[in-house]
């Protein structure tokens, strides 16, 4: 049992700050856990949103000590405890009270990607034929959560404010997702450059790192799509062989 | 409406909450480039002590024109301007260069330790004006591709340079003799690393099947993009092990070339 001290943000939309907090913190405690206690001993009022405490459902988003992070799966043992511990709502979302955000900024994005478009059935029943190897490629974007942690740490969203002009990390995976499907036949190329604006994103890769599911959101959604961009719109050559193709079939 | 965070203010550059030691990371990849790019300059305008024996430094290949017997058309020509220095190496060096420059990870890596932009993930910015790859001159970082052709073509002549550092001339009769010197293991290494980095180049991976999207239907692009994809995990590694390694293939030819270093030969 030790002794720690939280700092931990506390206000609304009108403004807030810091407040210090003791609590005993046991082995095999996580953030959540310590939040709850402090809950319970000394701030009843204490806004935090969670649900599962086992890293799936994506509710606990915070930032401890500087680093987004999902607080139910933050060990308290993984943190330097020799000094406050700082708990803080995400920067890239208003805050509605203490450490809960109005994250539906998201959920509006989301709304205007393409939808799922399949080709025809392959058979007369109306089902199709589809590859494992070519599931597999895009099933890794569906681990996503929806911690939108990602969102928070993106520097375009949380440090410029472009959320009226750039998707975010969260939605170039979930676009990923769509457009490398096997059956899907959307186009979103010409959104993604133009009304999405993938060019923001300048492939730091602090999304990959704060991922709670380890999904490899650079290097295997942005920068295909990326290329996918430059294939369409900034490379002569493959729009030169294309047009080859075209009249060739 | 859109977010906007009324409670967290733009707050001044370097300001976060985190705690760890997170400018070590950008501050090493600052000194790890910039001693590159200082050492790099100064070799190319050298223009001696590129070539001994066998040998050839990775930055002078291929030497289209130049004094060594490795020249591909002779010497320097005689169209050249005069109020231009020569050096062999800069006729070629511009292309590996713009590989690397235009390359995913190092865009990545030196948007923060060069630009700070952000100096590192959940750190404040020095500016807050912000056009990322969207427009110019950013958006001509879509040039990778072109440079990753040129990149595989010297990948093939540095694995040629390698292959022709394991013939030497013997001193006695003058005949060409196959052998084996540190310096053929050098640029070996620099060949097979820099294959490794071009071959796991992002841009390769989507063009020898990444663009698919039904990639089993062709089992040839299906291996390419596994391929790719296997180095591409550690394309950083990758990225620095062989920028160091040309780097030192260069230092090495050139400390032989000056007759500082001998060149062992192993057999």
């Amino acid at each position: 049992m030790a002794l720690v001290t939280f700092n931990i943000w506390r206000g609304s939309s009108e403004g807030g700050e810091f407040q210090r907090y003791q609590t005993e913190i046991s082995e095999g405690m996580v953030v959540l856990d310590a939040v709850h206690q402090i809950q319970a001993e000394h701030a009843n009022d204490l806004a935090v949103r969670w649900n599962c405490k086992a890293g799936k459902c994506g509710s606990c988003s915070a930032e401890v000590n500087g680093h987004p992070k999902l607080m139910c799966m933050t060990r308290m043992s993984d943190i330097p405890q020799d000094k406050d511990v700082r708990i803080e709502p995400m920067k890239s979302f208003p805050v509605i009270k203490d450490l809960v955000t109005d994250v539906s900024w998201n959920y509006r994005v989301k709304q205007r990607i393409k939808k799922f478009k399949p080709r025809p059935p392959d058979d007369e029943d109306g089902t199709w034929r589809m590859a494992q190897d070519d599931i597999d490629r895009v099933q890794e974007f569906r681990k996503c959560i929806e911690c939108f942690l990602c969102q928070d740490v993106c520097h375009v969203l949380r440090e410029h404010s472009l959320h009226d002009k750039f998707l975010g990390p969260r939605h170039l995976v979930y676009t990923a997702a769509l457009e490398m499907h096997p059956l899907d036949v959307e186009d979103r190329l010409e959104d993604l450059k133009k009304t999405e604006n993938i060019g923001f994103c300048n492939i730091t890769k602090c999304c990959t790192t704060v991922c709670p599911e380890n999904i490899t959101i650079t290097d295997n959604a942005i920068i295909p799509l990326k290329e996918r961009v430059a294939d369409r719109f900034y490379d002569p050559l493959i729009r030169f062989f294309r047009l080859f193709k075209r009249g060739r079939s | 409406m859109e977010p906007s965070n009324i409670l967290f203010e733009k707050r001044g550059f370097g300001q976060t909450s985190r705690q760890d030691l997170w400018w070590v990371r950008p501050g090493l990849i600052f000194l790890a480039l910039s001693s590159f790019i200082v050492y790099a300059t100064w070799a190319a305008f050298q223009g001696e002590h590129y070539a001994y024996g066998a040998y050839l430094s990775p930055f002078y290949s291929p030497e289209i024109f130049g004094s060594s017997p490795h020249s591909w058309f002779g010497p320097k020509p005689g169209w050249w301007p005069l109020f231009l220095p020569f050096s062999p190496a800069l006729l070629i060096l511009w292309a590996p260069g713009g590989m690397r420059f235009t390359c995913y990870y190092y865009r990545g890596a030196y948007y923060k330790s060069f630009w700070a932009d952000p100096p590192s993930c959940a750190v404040s910015e020095p500016r807050k004006k912000y056009w990322g790859e969207n427009s110019f001159p950013l958006i001509m970082q879509n040039i990778h591709r072109y440079f990753l052709y040129l990149a595989i073509l010297f990948v093939f002549i540095l694995a040629y340079d390698a292959w022709k550092a394991l013939w030497f001339i013997d001193p006695v009769s003058g005949n060409e003799t196959f052998g084996l010197g540190v310096g053929s293991l050098v640029l070996a290494t620099n060949a097979v690393l820099l294959g490794g980095y071009t071959f796991g180049c992002h841009s390769f991976r989507h063009l020898v099947g990444g663009f698919k999207n039904q990639l089993s239907k062709s089992p040839i692009k299906k291996t390419a993009y596994n391929c790719a994809s296997c180095l591409n995990r550690r394309h950083m590694n990758w990225a620095w092990f062989s920028l160091f390694w040309v780097a030192f293939s260069d230092f090495y030819v050139r400390m032989c070339s000056m007759g500082i270093f001998m060149d062992w030969r192993i057999f």
